[in-house]
């Protein structure tokens, strides 16, 4: 599989799994980031994700690649989804093989961290008193700045 | 003048009102061109923006190119 992807349709543990099967892995690992009915204490309806697509491609294939290539591990792989998502829906998959665990471990907390830090994914909240946000974003007040001069872009 | 192409995503394709635009601009930097484009659409404050030129991320002082594609990402929250 490839080592990053974007879904617009519902993720399959179960076979995201089967495709990190490997008879030299005695280990495997899995995180799923499901949609949570609540978030600074405020009640959510529902999610949307939206992505640029070309970019988190090929910096979600850049972290699976730091990662094997840091812990050691066989195979890793991650899925966000994207679109609307309803309460409990699984909302992004990460799954490591390893010879033995300790690696695995390591290894699918980095790509999770790095994806929520580093993909282009937005995330807008449909929050029960019938407002909306986008999350990271709250304080969309006067006039939006790049970071100061001098500063790279990343 | 160089002809640019601009795609917006979330919070800033709401504010624009658009996902696309493609302007001719004497904008010389990614820097410039937020500043040209923030004026027209008066985008909010939304964070510490990332840029990306030619689906890569990009440096908000190099010089843009006739042809290019410029996308301004806001804080991101993947997961």
């Amino acid at each position: 599989m490839k080592p990053f992807a974007f879904s617009a349709e519902p993720l399959q543990p179960a076979s995201l799994r089967r495709s990190l099967a490997d008879p030299r892995c005695g280990a495997f690992v899995s995180f799923e980031g499901w949609v949570r009915n609540h978030n600074d204490g405020r009640e959510v309806r529902a999610l949307e994700y939206e992505a640029y697509e070309q970019l988190g491609l090929k910096e979600g294939a850049r972290i699976v690649q730091e990662a094997i290539e840091r812990f050691g591990v066989d195979h890793a792989a991650c899925v966000h989804r994207v679109g609307a998502l309803a309460l409990g829906d699984l909302a992004v998959w990460v799954g490591v093989s390893s010879a033995h665990r300790d690696a695995a471990f390591a290894a699918c907390r980095y790509i999770i961290d790095e994806v929520k830090h580093r993909v282009p994914i937005w995330k807008k909240e449909h929050y029960a008193d019938g407002d909306s946000g986008w999350v990271n974003c709250e304080r969309c007040a006067s006039h939006a700045q790049p970071p100061p001069a001098r500063q790279a872009g990343r | 003048m160089r002809e640019i192409q601009v795609e917006y995503f979330a919070a800033l394709r709401e504010h624009a009102g658009c996902g696309r635009e493609r302007l001719r601009t004497a904008a010389r930097t990614p820097r410039e061109l937020f500043a040209e484009l923030s004026r027209r659409h008066g985008f909010p404050e939304l964070g510490p923006l990332k840029v990306a030129v030619n689906d890569e991320f990009g440096d908000w002082e190099a010089p843009l190119a006739d042809g290019d594609s410029v996308v301004f990402i806001p804080p991101v929250a993947g997961g």
